[in-house]
């Protein structure tokens, strides 16, 4: 069966990015660099690790493609990559997209096999009570 | 919690669990959760998508197979296998996408009070990476769009850490 597009693109991708975002040092390190590219020294600065320890971490963000390097050959600046972010966000909220939507259709359902009307599509009902 | 309303939690070291409140017995959600003719007509089925293969085999060992088509000729497929059933309260299965390596274990427990039904289901993931990258989101917050759009998608991190 052809399988839907997202997935096909980005499985294996989203594996390394997930891998990624698991560390908290490396989520840091991407907030940093969020606000910024950085050098590792700068990186290294507010972490008690040593250069090659916060190497270590750069260099498993830039497996995923989280970062790259900036053009600053002296300086070698990380910076940011959105992309592989993105997909991950995405893949996540089509998750959560797919959960809702089902249990709003199951809520009509649910409510069609307890004998009601379909919720959201019932035109708003009046009752009458006329006096006798 | 409010009826309607879709949690997403963290439980252990390598689950999700999402909650969702029904206006309705647990016989019924059980029923519309593992009839074929009844799993059409909700499960995926939204934002122009329609499921046209729904196969289920409710026994232990007994598989599943759920299909969809959408728009412009996509096509999505999941499938597993039924490891415990108790009806009308708990469902275990293994699922997997097609496309993907990733299985992972589903629990299903309905919790019935004042006939209104709690549906948890947690989604066990072959490692704790995995999983912790699911809530790596509210985390450092503030940072590139990215992150914050995570924010919606978990909306809860209550549990994180705990069973």
């Amino acid at each position: 069966m052809e399988r839907i597009g997202y997935e096909r693109a980005t499985s294996s991708r989203l594996d390394a990015t997930f891998a990624a975002l698991a560390d908290p040092t490396r989520r840091a390190i991407l907030a940093r660099l969020a606000a910024g590219e950085a050098s590792v020294t700068e990186l290294a600065a507010p972490f008690a690790m040593s250069q090659p320890a916060i190497s270590k971490h750069l260099k498993v963000l830039e497996r995923a493609g989280l970062i790259s390097r900036g053009r600053d050959a002296q300086r070698r600046p990380r910076k940011l990559e959105a992309r592989p972010l993105g997909e991950a966000t995405a893949w996540l909220e089509t998750y959560r997209r797919f959960w809702e939507g089902s249990f709003a259709r199951l809520d009509d359902l649910l409510e069609e096999l307890q004998g009601g009307p379909p919720r959201r599509r019932a035109p708003v009902r009046r009752r009458k009570v006329r006096p006798r | 919690m409010n009826p309607g309303q879709l949690t997403i939690t963290a439980r252990g070291d390598r689950e999700l669990a999402m909650t969702r409140v029904f206006a309705a017995p647990r016989e019924l959600v059980f029923e519309a959760w593992t009839r074929p003719e009844l799993v059409v007509r909700w499960l995926g089925v939204h934002g122009g998508w329609s499921m046209d293969v729904c196969e289920i085999d409710l026994r232990v060992g007994g598989g599943y197979r759920f299909g969809w088509r959408g728009p412009g000729d996509a096509r999505m497929g999941m499938r597993g296998v039924y490891r415990e059933i108790v009806r009308p309260e708990r469902l275990v299965s293994t699922e997997m996408f097609d496309g993907s390596a990733r299985e992972a274990i589903a629990t299903m427990v309905l919790v019935e009070r004042d006939g209104r039904t709690t549906l948890t289901m947690t989604v066990r993931y072959e490692s704790k990476e995995v999983r912790d990258a699911m809530l790596a989101t509210r985390m450092e917050q503030g940072l590139a769009a990215g992150f914050r759009r995570l924010d919606d998608v978990l909306i809860s991190l209550e549990g994180s850490g705990g069973c």
